[in-house]
């Protein structure tokens, strides 16, 4: 489903991605962990080129993300993305926020896209607050609500970068919850999280990346109990210690 | 084109005229500035006191200058008091004319900042034996100008570019004295010069008030 | 005669007044029409040049700030003298009307530029990835994202400004322009009584201090 082959990544002497390669198979759960500053958020972004790699090569669903003759928009309605610090847009209520994309490039009907829309909110059990403002609802609700304007758009893959990192610890719980449920549906999903207890449940395979490069990569029980090289080892210590 | 604008005779011939025009701006800034800062101060001060007598006249006075527009103070008051016997003069009017505006506005600016400064701070200085207004004048006030100083700037900058209405009462400015230059060459080039000449004078004033403005939009 | 008779006979004098309050009047509607057309026409122009700014091409930017800066720093009579009496050496003739209308237009662009990019800048680049990534262009992102919330947070100053530069209208009576003031000091000197000026301050008020009073509104409702 994605073929990322090679990616560098420069901010003008920042060397921050040294060459990674990525392949996820359809319906597969990548899990990224990795220290602060690794690089994990910039690899994500570059597989729907809110970053634009230095070199390297980015293919999702057979779309050549960085041929310029690509339809980027066209292109970025089927990975969907999901934001630390969820991005809704405040002026809009939930419904609204879901649903801007079906209009406006999917060019779907008010009414057909607010079907869509009531039923993507349904989906991460958000029925009830589509008229709701991001104002009004608790932070885990406007993650699932950002998971909902996501998913409404029928994305073949989608991107999950910390996701609960801004919530408090009772509410993780049930945006972990909604991404479980779509993993039992098949999504193919590429997660950067540190919810370790996520990833032993739901994951097919933990990345370890450090300074730029993926590090050690494998199930998630040889990742946590048996990593094999020693920056692993430290990483996964550390915050298991905690 | 450059012979019409930029005429370099008739530069200058006009040269000495529009020198002494940007002096007498600077003098008439450095009068009015300070006038506008007291006047506004006062205000400012006066707005503290939350009795209700105080503050709606306040609020009425200055909404009453800040709704009429500076040029049309100066005329009454230099075309329409000698009707009453009292004949000012061009640089008395621009003096009470401006100090009425302008103190309006830097008044509203210093409101603003004062309003910013937390209570507690007023608290702390009385706790410590100061009188209000010392607490005012001396823990109040450098906070509350810090606060807004981008404002005071930008107000200052409006109320430079406004000693340009004193041309219309004949006193000597910049404006004034490139349009006798104007009249007397037939040229527009003294003009250009004066608008020039402003520019130059204004511009670093406005540069750093992107800055600043910039800035704060940055620290939300 | 009293004191206040004296005065009343002065600046009231209901004669004089009555003869050329439709004067008055038809400056008002002159004063009106010029006000409209410069906040229209340069909050517009601002706005498109903000939109512009957003672009991003580093040259079109360094103009736009030029100009901006240009306008900032010159004062309105300046400009409108400048139009006024420069343009007819090339033998451009503007009417005292488009003078000061073209003269205010560009002063609020300028002001108004600055306000809407601080607007814009000041949304998080959060706002702007999100929607990107749902696949909405650079113009729709814009259009539906940015704007609508840089605009809410762009209104107080925003109405401040453009009030104090509408009335600047004023200085459209240098340049023989016959809005409020324009007809009120030619009433002065036609009837030796400075009554038509306080019909003419009046004027103002009535246009001016409502404006005022709900810019004060505004700037408590969005602040
Ligand atoms: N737009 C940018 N311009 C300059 N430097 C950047 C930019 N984005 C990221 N960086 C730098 O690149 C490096 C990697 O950042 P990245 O956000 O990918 O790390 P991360 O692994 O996601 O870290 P964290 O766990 O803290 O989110 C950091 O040093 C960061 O400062
Ligand atoms: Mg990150």
């Amino acid at each position: 489903m994605i073929q990322a082959k090679g990616i560098h990544k420069q901010f003008g002497a920042l060397h921050v991605l040294k060459g990674v390669d990525l392949d996820v198979a359809e319906r597969e759960l990548v899990f990224i962990i990795g220290p602060s500053g690794s690089g994990k958020s910039t690899m994500l972004r570059c597989l729907n080129r809110l970053e634009v790699p230095t070199a390297g090569s980015v293919v999702v669903d057979g779309i050549d993300l960085l041929d310029p003759r690509t339809d980027l928009n066209h292109a970025r309605q089927r990975i969907g993305m999901v934001f630390q610090s969820f991005n809704l847009y405040p002026h809009m209520t939930a419904l609204g926020n879901v649903t801007l994309a079906l209009r406006k490039v999917a060019g779907k009907s008010r009414a057909e896209a607010d079907e869509i829309g009531h039923a993507a909110l349904a989906r991460v059990g958000l029925a009830e607050r589509a008229d709701h403002r991001p104002g009004q609802l608790s932070g885990g609700q406007q993650q699932r609500v950002a998971i909902a304007r996501a998913i409404a758009l029928e994305p073949r893959v989608m991107l999950f970068d910390e996701p609960t990192s801004a919530l408090d610890p009772e509410l993780v719980g049930s945006v972990l919850g909604v991404m479980r449920s779509l993993r039992e549906s098949g999504m193919t999903m590429v997660v950067v999280s540190h919810e370790m207890g996520f990833a032993r449940a739901a994951a097919d395979r933990v990345l370890f990346m450090d300074d730029g490069l993926i590090v050690e990569q494998g199930p998630p029980a040889q990742i946590f109990e048996a990593p094999v090289h020693a920056r692993t080892r430290g990483f996964i210590s550390q915050i298991q210690r905690h | 084109m450059i012979d019409t604008f930029f005429n370099a005779t008739i530069m200058a011939q006009a040269w000495p005229i529009i020198l002494a025009g940007l002096g007498n701006t600077l003098a008439l800034s450095l009068m009015v500035v300070p006038l506008g800062l007291a006047g506004g101060m006062a205000l400012a001060l006066l707005s503290t006191l939350r009795s209700p007598w105080v503050r709606w006249p306040l609020m009425a006075w200055v909404d009453f200058f800040r709704a009429f527009p500076p040029l049309v103070l100066l005329i009454f008051l230099y075309a329409g008091l000698p009707f009453a016997g009292l004949e000012l003069g061009g640089f008395a009017c621009v003096g009470i004319a401006f100090f009425l505006n302008t103190g309006a506005y830097y008044g509203e600016v210093l409101r603003a900042g004062i309003e910013s400064v937390a209570p507690g701070q007023i608290e702390a200085a009385r706790s410590t034996g100061l009188t209000r207004l010392q607490a005012l004048i001396w823990i109040v006030l450098p906070q509350a100008v810090r606060a807004v100083l981008p404002d005071l700037l930008s107000n200052t900058l409006e109320v430079v570019k406004l000693t340009s209405l004193a041309s219309v009462v004949a006193l000597p400015e910049l404006l004034f004295q490139a349009r006798q230059a104007q009249s007397l060459t037939y040229n527009p080039t003294p003009i250009v010069a004066a608008a020039v000449v402003y520019f130059l004078l204004l511009w670093p004033l406005v540069r750093l008030l992107s800055r600043l403005e910039n800035r704060a939009v940055a620290a939300r | 005669m009293g004191g206040w008779e004296r005065f009343a006979e002065t600046f009231l004098n209901a004669k004089v007044m009555e003869r050329y309050w439709p004067d008055i009047v038809a400056g008002l509607g002159t004063t009106i029409e010029l006000a409209a057309l410069i906040v229209l026409s340069g909050l517009a122009a601002g706005l498109a040049l903000a939109v512009l700014r957003s672009f991003g091409v580093r040259v079109v930017n360094w103009a736009i700030v030029f100009v901006v800066d240009l306008f900032r720093a010159l004062p309105p009579l300046v400009i409108i003298v400048l139009i006024y009496f420069g343009l007819p050496s090339i033998d451009v003739v503007p009417s005292g009307f488009v003078s000061t209308w073209l003269s205010l237009a560009l002063v609020l662009m300028a002001f108004s530029e600055e306000i809407f990019w601080a607007g814009i800048t000041a949304i998080p680049r959060g706002q702007w990835e999100a929607a990107r990534s749902t696949g909405l262009g650079f113009g729709e992102t814009l259009a539906h994202v940015i704007l609508p919330q840089a605009l809410r947070i762009t209104i107080p100053p925003l109405t401040n400004r453009t009030i104090a530069i509408t009335k600047g209208t004023a200085l459209g009576s240098v340049v023989a322009v016959t809005e409020i003031l324009g007809q009120a000091s030619s009433a002065v000197s036609n009837s030796y009584n400075p009554s038509p000026l306080t019909l003419g301050a009046a004027a103002y008020l009535v246009l001016f201090l409502p404006v005022v009073i709900f810019g004060r509104w505004v700037e408590r409702k969005f602040r």
